[in-house]
């Protein structure tokens, strides 16, 4: 079996949001399920971890939860994105392309255009 | 700014981290759920289904205990809970938490207590802005053994224009007539330089003071008033400032008020609380004209330039006064040796109160300590019957220092309560026990018990907490872990370690209240020797009652202005007072006559000079004068001894006739071989100050001397002057006889009132009550120590009794076996007792020398008695000693008693 990559540090955080800004208000469990399907199995989460960061994000005023009834009638603590989650992923995505884009063109630059 | 965020976020989630916890579990609890679910779905056995998704998990309480330790204070939640364990404990024991709660609230409140007098009277004499430039100057003669001479207008200037003040003030203290109003008053006043406010630094509230640079010679028209005048006497009157009031029979008007705030600086209280102020240039009437020479007897003030040191201040000055010198030389002879000495106004203003005070922080600091003792000699006790639970919580893992942690937190606990307790009870208590502090205490009015006060308390409780309780939680953990839970926490290695502590705690505080008592007992011992003293007069009965005569600027309006003026007006009064009902006897004395009732500021000195003797220098070994009537000898039964007293044919027109006392004969006419000559018929020059010039005067009798000056001396010179020829300003009228002293005030104010309605009668004591007051500082600190040493007793007895019961107890099944054995019990019984007589004598030993070394230190404050007292130190080893024995006698008691059948099948 290959390696799967650790999450990056904030980079969880950046797929929590974003997840929750596709599917509005969804319960744990499922954004641990999202994340793995859209990750394609790529990615190996302690999906533990997901819970910690659930509260922090929470404190900060990104995302709000409340409890709810899951689809198979389970009672379970439902989390939506707030205006702030909004701005902040907004923020974050832009960054995260300007980044990515940087990258990307180190890495398409090639010997003899230093030349 | 974003590490201070977090920290914020992290205390949030200190209070709110049961619940964040809690919420954690519940969900990762549901997400488990959900997913063995799903696995079940997918076709696993329950099981592999609860296992797979575990491990899909992770370390569900791995991920809680990191997320915690993240977003916690790991310290903060350790003391959180070591506190409420320490609560827990304490509640488990109300009997030794009150003990040692009350302890160290009685050890802090009372240090607390004298702190708060020290910080506002050692710590903040003056209330003024920048009180580090503020200094006093002090011109002496020492080449003619003259101190603090005063100061000429030509030399105040030549400070002013030094360059090393901002401003330079001269200030006098006297008292003014205020008429006008429906009662005529008398107002302690302060003659000044127009700059003093500035010196001072302290603006009035309305109004202004006056022109710094004012060069008026005279009396300027204007006055300043205090807040508490204004309020008096003007009714708080908005429109106040330029009316005028009437003072000594000179019209004056108001120019500002100082603040409610505002206290004067001066070494009396009569200074401190001064209501008025008068500016004047002392260059012109009524001053005599500027001269190099005439020196005022003022006092000089002034305020340095910011960041001049006073000792760089002092060489300015001392190069100052030598170029003077060089300038005038005849003004300043090279032998009188003349200088000018600079001292902080601060250290002028507590002198004497100092070394009372200092004393009894000494003292109530010993009380603190034997206190902390004793509470550390309880957690001690408790050490050993917590062994078993310190050895089980170190075989479980606990780290040493935490458990010191957390037995420094509970010994903490316990100090600060006790010290936040002792606090309230002052808080509480302030106004009944500021009664207790003597009225002559300067700065008396600004003690306050605030927020200083309350840190003060925190800071000594937390530094006693941590001292005492370091110890007993070091030896507390120290345990052979094996031994102790074997023998089920007796016995022990650490046990004799504790012991042996313990012992030594108890014999220092034996020591520290041996120190206490020697203390208190000579106090105890000046004081009874000052109350029981010879006094030379005889104040029963007596009852002074003062008033005093207006002062004007110009003598020409003085209407008492000589002393035939003033000699009808006494005799008037005289007579009138003799018909009250119940008076035998009556007398009249300037304000320095009183005896012991005058305070430093109505001491009139003057230089005195035998005639016939050579004239040594310009100055003159000075002489305490009182002026008074002829009867006043008899009513305060004085004994004369030679020649005669004042007689009715004494009068302003006849040669001037003087009394003086046997330590002025002694003093002044030595004789040729030194056994005194009768200097009855001998005349001598007295004064020669300021506007005064020298008169003859005719010692025509001596009487024995009397402590009418202080209570503590009984040879200080005297010369006593003639009222029917000296004129004096300042009077004492005295009444003998069965009179109601509640009455009598008023009796004597409507006599004197219809000779003349414009004088103000005010301040009428009896002399008993004067001489009670004049002994109050000494009381007060005496009381003081005898009360701080009872408690030290106290609290010494309690330690040595716990030292002795808890040998007995750890001995128990010794002395068991012992009297199982055969021993008798009365062996049994001397063992214990000489167990506490040895701490006792060892205790005794090392307090004796602690004791000779303080009783040395305390000299000044002794009276009549040696620092090195033997029968006070007896005595007091003596009650120690006594006190040990009875405090081992309960325990050795129960020692006797033992039933050696019970107490062996118990163990």
């Amino acid at each position: 079996m290959a390696e799967k990559p650790d999450v990056l540090q904030g980079t969880l955080a950046l797929m929590v949001l974003k997840t929750l800004d596709l599917l509005g208000s969804q319960h744990g469990w499922g954004i641990a399920r999202r994340i793995e399907q859209i990750s394609g199995d790529l990615l190996a989460v302690n999906q533990g971890t997901l819970y910690p960061l659930l509260l922090k994000l929470e404190h900060e005023g990104t995302i709000a939860s409340k409890w709810g009834t899951s689809e198979n009638n389970r009672k379970a603590r439902f989390y939506s994105l707030t205006a702030a989650g909004r701005k902040q992923l907004q923020t974050e995505t832009r960054d995260w392309e300007q980044t990515a884009a940087i990258i990307a063109r180190f890495f398409n630059v090639k010997g003899e255009d230093l030349a | 700014m974003k590490l201070l965020r977090r920290f914020f976020i992290r205390l949030t989630n200190l209070a709110t981290r049961r619940s964040a916890d809690q919420r954690l579990r519940e969900e990762m609890t549901e997400h488990l759920a959900f997913q063995i679910e799903e696995n079940v779905r997918a076709g696993m056995s329950l099981t592999e289904a609860q296992r797979q998704a575990a491990i899909k998990f992770g370390a569900s309480e791995a991920i809680r205990e990191h997320h915690h330790a993240e977003q916690s204070l790991p310290l903060i939640e350790n003391l959180m809970i070591d506190l409420q364990f320490a609560f827990r404990m304490l509640r488990k024991s109300p009997g030794f938490a009150f003990v040692a709660i009350a302890t160290m609230a009685l050890g802090v409140g009372a240090t607390t207590a004298i702190y708060s007098v020290i910080d506002a009277t050692l710590l903040h004499p003056l209330p003024y802005p920048h009180p580090s430039e503020l200094v006093r100057i002090e011109a002496n003669l020492p080449g003619v053994g003259a101190h603090d001479v005063g100061i000429s207008i030509p030399e105040l200037r030549d400070l002013q224009n030094s360059g090393i003040f901002q401003y330079v003030s001269l200030s006098f203290y006297g008292t003014n007539n205020l008429t006008g109003s429906a009662q005529p008053a008398s107002i302690a006043s302060k003659s000044v330089s127009p700059s003093y406010f500035w010196v001072l630094g302290v603006d009035p509230q309305l109004g202004r003071t006056w022109d710094p640079h004012d060069a008026t010679p005279g009396f300027l028209p204007e006055v300043v008033i205090s807040d508490g005048l204004w309020k008096r006497a003007f009714g708080a009157d908005p429109h106040i400032l330029g009316k005028s009031v009437r003072l000594d029979n000179d019209v004056y008007t108001v120019a500002g008020i100082m603040p409610a705030s505002f206290r004067d600086q001066g070494q009396t209280s009569d200074e401190r609380n001064a209501d008025l102020w008068a500016a004047a240039g002392f260059a012109g009437d009524p001053a005599p004209p500027p001269m190099r020479g005439t020196r005022f007897p003022f006092e000089t003030i002034a305020r340095l330039q910011p960041g001049l040191s006073p000792e760089a201040a002092q060489g300015r000055l001392d190069a100052l006064v030598a170029s003077l010198k060089k300038q005038y030389p005849a003004d300043y002879p090279a032998q009188s040796v003349w200088t000018l000495h600079l001292t902080p106004l601060a250290e002028t203003l507590v002198g004497n109160v100092r070394q009372s005070l200092i004393l009894l922080f000494g003292a109530v600091g010993l009380v603190l300590l034997i206190g902390s003792v004793n509470v550390a000699n309880l957690l001690l006790a408790r050490a050993s019957s917590r062994g078993r639970e310190m050895a089980v919580r170190q075989a479980l893992g606990a780290a040493k220092t935490r458990l010191i942690r957390q037995l420094l937190t509970e010994s903490l606990l316990l100090f600060v309560l006790g010290g936040i307790g002792g606090f309230a009870v002052l808080f509480c208590g302030r106004k009944f026990l500021l009664q207790f502090v003597p009225e002559n205490l300067p700065r008396l009015n600004d003690i306050s018990i605030g927020w200083g006060v309350l840190a003060f308390a925190i800071v000594v409780s937390v530094a006693a907490g941590t001292i005492f309780g370091l110890a007993p939680a070091w030896l507390t953990t120290r345990l052979n872990l094996t031994a102790t839970l074997r023998q089920e926490g007796r016995g022990g290695n650490g046990s004799r370690q504790r012991s042996r502590l313990r012992h030594v705690l108890v014999i220092g505080e034996l020591a520290l209240s041996l120190v206490l008592m020697v203390a208190a007992g000579l106090l105890l011992r000046s004081f009874w020797d000052l109350f029981k003293v010879q006094l030379g007069f005889n104040p029963t009965r007596v009852l002074s009652i003062e008033t005093s005569l207006p002062n004007p600027n110009d003598p020409k309006t003085d209407i008492y202005h000589t002393a035939t003026q003033e000699a009808v007006l006494l005799r008037e009064v005289l007579r009138r007072n003799r018909t009250i009902p119940g008076v035998e006897e009556t007398a009249v004395s300037d304000r320095a006559g009183i005896p012991l009732g005058h305070s430093q500021n109505d001491r009139r000195a003057v230089p005195l000079l035998p005639e016939g003797q050579e004239v040594k220098s310009s100055q003159l070994p000075q002489i305490d004068t009182a002026i008074v009537s002829p009867e006043y000898f008899h009513l305060l039964g004085m004994t004369p001894l030679r020649g005669r007293l004042f007689a009715d044919q004494d009068l302003e027109a006849t040669p001037r006739v003087a009394v003086i006392n046997q330590a002025a004969a002694r003093t002044y006419w030595p004789g040729k071989d030194g056994n005194g000559e009768d200097p009855v018929g001998k005349r001598a020059r007295l004064g020669g100050l300021g506007r005064q010039r020298p008169e003859w005067v005719t010692i025509v009798g001596v009487i024995a001397d009397a402590r009418t000056e202080s209570l503590a001396d009984a040879g200080i010179p005297q010369i006593y002057l003639d009222i029917y020829q000296r004129p004096a300003k300042f009077l004492a009228f005295y009444v003998r006889g069965q009179v109601d002293p509640s009455a009598i005030p008023a009796q004597v104010r409507t006599q004197i009132q219809s000779v003349d309605a414009e004088l103000p009668v005010f301040r009428a004591e009896t002399l008993d009550d004067v001489l009670s007051s004049s002994l109050s500082v000494r009381r007060f600190s005496m009381e003081m120590v005898a009360l701080f040493a009872a408690t030290a007793l106290l609290l010494a007895a309690l330690g040595i009794y716990g030292t002795i019961s808890f040998l007995v107890n750890e001995q128990s099944r010794e002395i068991a076996i012992r009297l199982a054995l055969g021993a008798q019990r009365p062996d049994i019984l001397r063992r214990v007792l000489r167990h506490g007589l040895n701490l006792a004598a060892v205790g005794a030993g090392i307090g004796l020398a602690g004791a000779f070394i303080v009783s040395h230190l305390m000299a000044g404050l002794l009276y009549g008695v040696s620092p090195y007292d033997l029968s006070t130190f007896a005595g007091v080893t003596v009650v120690l000693t006594a006190v040990a024995i009875a405090a081992s006698y309960v325990p050795a008691r129960r020692a006797m008693r033992l039933d050696p059948i019970t107490t062996l099948h118990a163990e």
